[in-house]
């Protein structure tokens, strides 16, 4: 079995209450480029972290040139021959490029002191392999992400390692660097090295990679020929669909297709943001449900960011009900009737210690003003209202929204947006990591609102979901709106189709 | 969920620690309780300890605010100095060379003696709201500037001298007594009323929990965050100068070096004391006003027990340690446990 020179052979990790890996394998040749793939959740930095120590698998083995290996730490790891540049750049800002290319083996004069001239030749040396040419004794921190990266990298390649392990390495880089990363990449392979390359751009692994090993839900889906692979399939891989059987839906709400022409509420007009998103066309009309389809990292929750005002577009503009509107920040968004439930419920939505009902009456506060308060009658009026009505379990509307479920966590943030009387609400995920009751429920509620003439913008990395609430759906690939379908065109193929179809098209 | 489970109010501590150091006073103190009236004034232990709180509660209330923010403010002692001096400054009729001024001292108009030092403090408060809401320092370290700059800002005003005065109008701010009450004591009581009116009559109160719960959730439901945690440093400095025309008043003269060293730390522990979290979020007003009556009640008790001045500060710190362990979580956790054995059936 020494073709291999790693191998992961029913790798199984659980953490309280979740099992992350089960019985996952790993096959990777030598002098193979191999992308590990795999939607959010699916384990990839879990069979990462086994792999290289961070924590210990439950079961399995992980054998390393036929020898089961142990490593207790990624320094261990390193000393094994398998080095890792993880997703967050974990150098030290604070040192200059070549100390941090130098930590843990500085050269050293005879009398035991720090030999500077030798520590600045290698890094130059090192780095000359990257065609980077840039003073190795400024602070790191005063280069860009992707000059940090490529010295993530370059240090994690000196130490001579058999197996490089790149998570997410290209995430922050332009297309140039990118290019410069893959030709380092080959180089390396002809050199005999094997690298795992971990990535959500699909374009990317196509390019790069000679095996594809996917993985779902913490399970082993498969190990493939990338050459024998089209991108249809894989997408089909990571979303666990076969195409097939894809071809009969249940519509939950026919009628909420095929719509007459409606009053558009909100309008973009070539809105982007430089290195952020491309200018996307988007509109949204009275009783619309658009989704947005497309891998994690396509520019989904970019969008959203835009239309709200987290974050400042640098160019095009939008309009609200015909008329242009500049939001730049999400009280605009709120005085603009627009109203956002975010992706992240804990970091961007709860307020753990407050109650229920405080959470509910937040955003309505903020847009009635400072000198507007509301009463405690109306406040908990408004509680009661939306607690009824989205069926919100809670002992009272005192309740600390900490100890509710997140499910029903979930229902509070959008009875937080639904009591500010938004025109358009837009909704990030908001079926993530809840229960399937909860699920169709806040589905549902999406359904019945637009039906009362609600405009919503609907962000789901389940194809379903969007599938089955969505009239208009477009299509995103690396940050660009590629594509836009229509009522009966909104099919789980035609979807998958349109997320795998050729970037350029 | 059932409600027989209901945790006790975290008021509870606090109060049942105080109502310990007035039992020890009501067995083993003679007259503690005892209220006469000499002058139409009320007066004993319990009226000397309203009093003499009222500098510390009036900065504690402010404090609880800013630190419900996730932040803190440890330049109030200084600010409390620089507003000191100003007053001093201004009964001397701004003159610095007051020692040879002699008796042709033109003081200025009693309101500009309270307003200015007043506006002063605010905008000091305002440097430290910028400091961390615009430029996003550290709090400690935001207010460690002032800190340091402020007393040495107060001396410099003082020319590092006492400042003591005779000023009829302005002393009774410190001296004054109004219907038998001690005068600081009203002052308190109407801080006190202030701010509850402006957090519950505004929805300040509302987004100083939500910033300091959560500011980024804060951010996204359209709160102006910046604007909150600011105007919590201006409402810091404010409360500071009045404790400082409280005291130079008393007095009867500033003393920029010492007069309120160290007053901020007082004010914090009352705070934390009376049940607000130092990482912010919820606060807890009562609680803290409950505090600084424990911290004066003590120093009083001490005082009035005849401990000798040198074992004052470690009695205090000894009687803070047991109060805060008392309430601290795994001591109520065990209470909890320990007593209630209620099932844990229907969480959330």
């Amino acid at each position: 079995m020494s073709d291999n020179l790693l191998e992961a052979i029913g790798v199984s990790k659980s953490f309280p209450g979740v099992k992350a890996l089960s019985n996952v394998n790993l096959q990777l040749g030598r002098g193979e480029i191999h992308g590990l793939m795999g939607e959010n959740g699916a384990g990839k930095s879990t069979l990462i972290k086994a792999i290289t120590g961070v924590y210990p698998r439950d079961n399995g083995q992980i054998l390393l040139d036929g020898v089961e290996i142990h490593p207790t730490s990624p320094l261990d790891a390193e000393a094994l021959g398998i080095s890792t540049v993880f997703q967050e750049v974990n150098l030290l800002n604070n040192l200059s490029v070549a100390e941090n290319l130098a930590i843990g083996r500085q050269p050293t004069k005879k009398t035991g002191t720090l030999d500077w001239k030798k520590m600045n030749e290698d890094a130059r040396r090192i780095l000359q392999k990257f065609e980077i040419d840039i003073d190795v004794t400024e602070l790191l921190g005063n280069y860009s992400i992707a000059i940090q990266q490529m010295v993530a990298i370059a240090r994690a390649l000196e130490l001579d390692s058999k197996l490089l392990i790149l998570d997410e390495p290209t995430s922050s880089l332009n297309l140039d660097e990118v290019e410069k990363l893959f030709k380092q990449m080959r180089r390396l392979k002809e050199e005999g090295h094997s690298i795992i390359f971990v990535t959500h751009f699909l374009d990317q692994v196509f390019e790069i990679t000679d095996k594809i090993t996917v993985l779902r839900n913490g399970e082993y889906v498969g190990l493939f020929n990338t050459a024998d692979m089209t991108k249809m399939d894989l997408v089909s891989k990571l979303m666990g669909k076969e195409i097939d059987e894809l071809h009969e839906f249940e519509k939950l709400s026919k009628e909420q297709k095929h719509k007459e022409h409606q009053e558009v509420l909100l309008e973009t007009e070539k809105l982007g943001k430089n290195g952020y998103m491309a200018p996307i066309d988007i509109d949204i009309a009275k009783g619309d449900i658009v989704g947005l389809g497309g891998l994690l990292g396509s520019g989904r929750t970019e969008i959203a960011k835009m239309l709200f005002g987290l974050v400042h577009t640098d160019n095009g503009g939008l309009k609200i009900k015909g008329i242009h509107s500049k939001i730049r920040s999400p009280k605009q968004a709120l005085m603009n009737q627009l109203a956002l439930c975010p992706e992240d419920r804990k970091e961007e939505s709860i307020i753990p210690d407050l109650s229920v009902k405080e959470n509910i009456i937040l955003a309505l506060q903020v847009k009635q003003g400072w000198f507007k308060p509301l009463s405690a009658k109306k406040k908990e009026e408004i509680a009661q209202k939306y607690i009824d009505l989205l069926n919100i379990k809670t002992p009272s509307s005192e309740q600390a929204i900490k100890n509710l479920s997140g499910g029903n966590q979930q229902k509070v943030i959008v009875a937080r947006w639904l009591a500010t009387n938004p025109n358009v609400l837009i909704v990030d995920e908001p079926t993530r990591g809840i229960d399937v009751g909860a699920k169709t429920e806040i589905q549902k509620l999406l359904l019945k609102l637009s039906g009362e003439g609600m405009g919503v913008l609907f962000i789901s990395s389940e194809i379903e979901e969007v599938v089955r609430c969505s009239n208009k759906v477009y299509i995103l690939q690396d940050r660009k709106v590629v594509n836009e379908l229509h009522d009966d065109q909104i099919n789980e193929q035609q979807i998958m189709h349109a997320i795998a179809a050729k970037g350029d098209s | 969920m059932d409600k027989t489970k209901k945790p006790l109010p975290s008021i509870v501590w606090p109060l049942a620690a105080l109502g310990l150091i007035l039992l020890f006073n009501l067995i083993f103190t003679d007259g503690f309780f005892s209220i006469t009236i000499k002058n139409g004034h009320l007066f004993g232990s319990l009226i000397d300890i309203l009093k003499r709180c009222s500098p510390t509660m009036i900065m504690a209330v402010a404090m609880t605010y800013v630190i419900a923010t996730s932040g803190i403010d440890i330049s109030i002692g200084s600010i409390l100095a620089i507003s000191g001096s100003v007053a001093a400054l201004l009964v001397w009729g701004g003159n610095t060379s007051y020692l040879s001024a002699g008796a042709d001292v033109q003081p200025a108009a009693l309101f500009f003696i309270i307003v200015v030092p007043l506006l002063v403090s605010m905008v000091l408060g305002a440097f430290n709201g910028l400091m961390v809401s615009v430029v996003g320092l550290q709090p400690f370290i935001a207010t460690l500037i002032l800190m340091v700059a402020g007393r040495g800002m107060a001396q410099l005003l003082t020319g590092g001298k006492v400042l003591n005065f005779s000023h009829k109008g302005f002393e009774f701010v410190g001296r004054g007594y109004l219907l038998g009450i001690p005068f600081p004591f009203i002052i308190a009581v109407l801080v006190i009323a202030l701010a509850a009116l402006l957090t519950k009559l505004t929805p300040m109160g509302l987004y100083i929990q939500a910033v300091g719960g959560n500011k980024t959730a804060s951010h996204y439901s359209g709160i102006n965050t910046r604007m909150v945690i600011f105007l919590v440093y201006i409402f810091s400095g404010f409360c500071a100068g009045i404790a400082g025309l409280i005291l130079t008043s008393d007095i009867t003269g500033a003393d920029a070096g010492f007069m309120g060293l160290y007053m901020e730390l007082d004010a914090i522990l009352a705070v934390v004391i009376g049940g607000t979290a130092m990482s912010g979020g919820k606060y807890n007003l009562k609680g803290t006003i409950v505090g600084v009556l424990i911290i004066q009640s003590l120093t009083t008790t001490i005082l009035t027990r005849g401990v000798p001045p040198e074992y004052t500060l470690l009695v205090k710190a000894v009687v803070v340690l047991a109060v805060l362990i008392i309430q601290s979580k795994r001591t109520s956790d065990f209470i909890e446990k320990t007593t209630a054995k209620v099932s844990k059936a229907g969480a959330a």
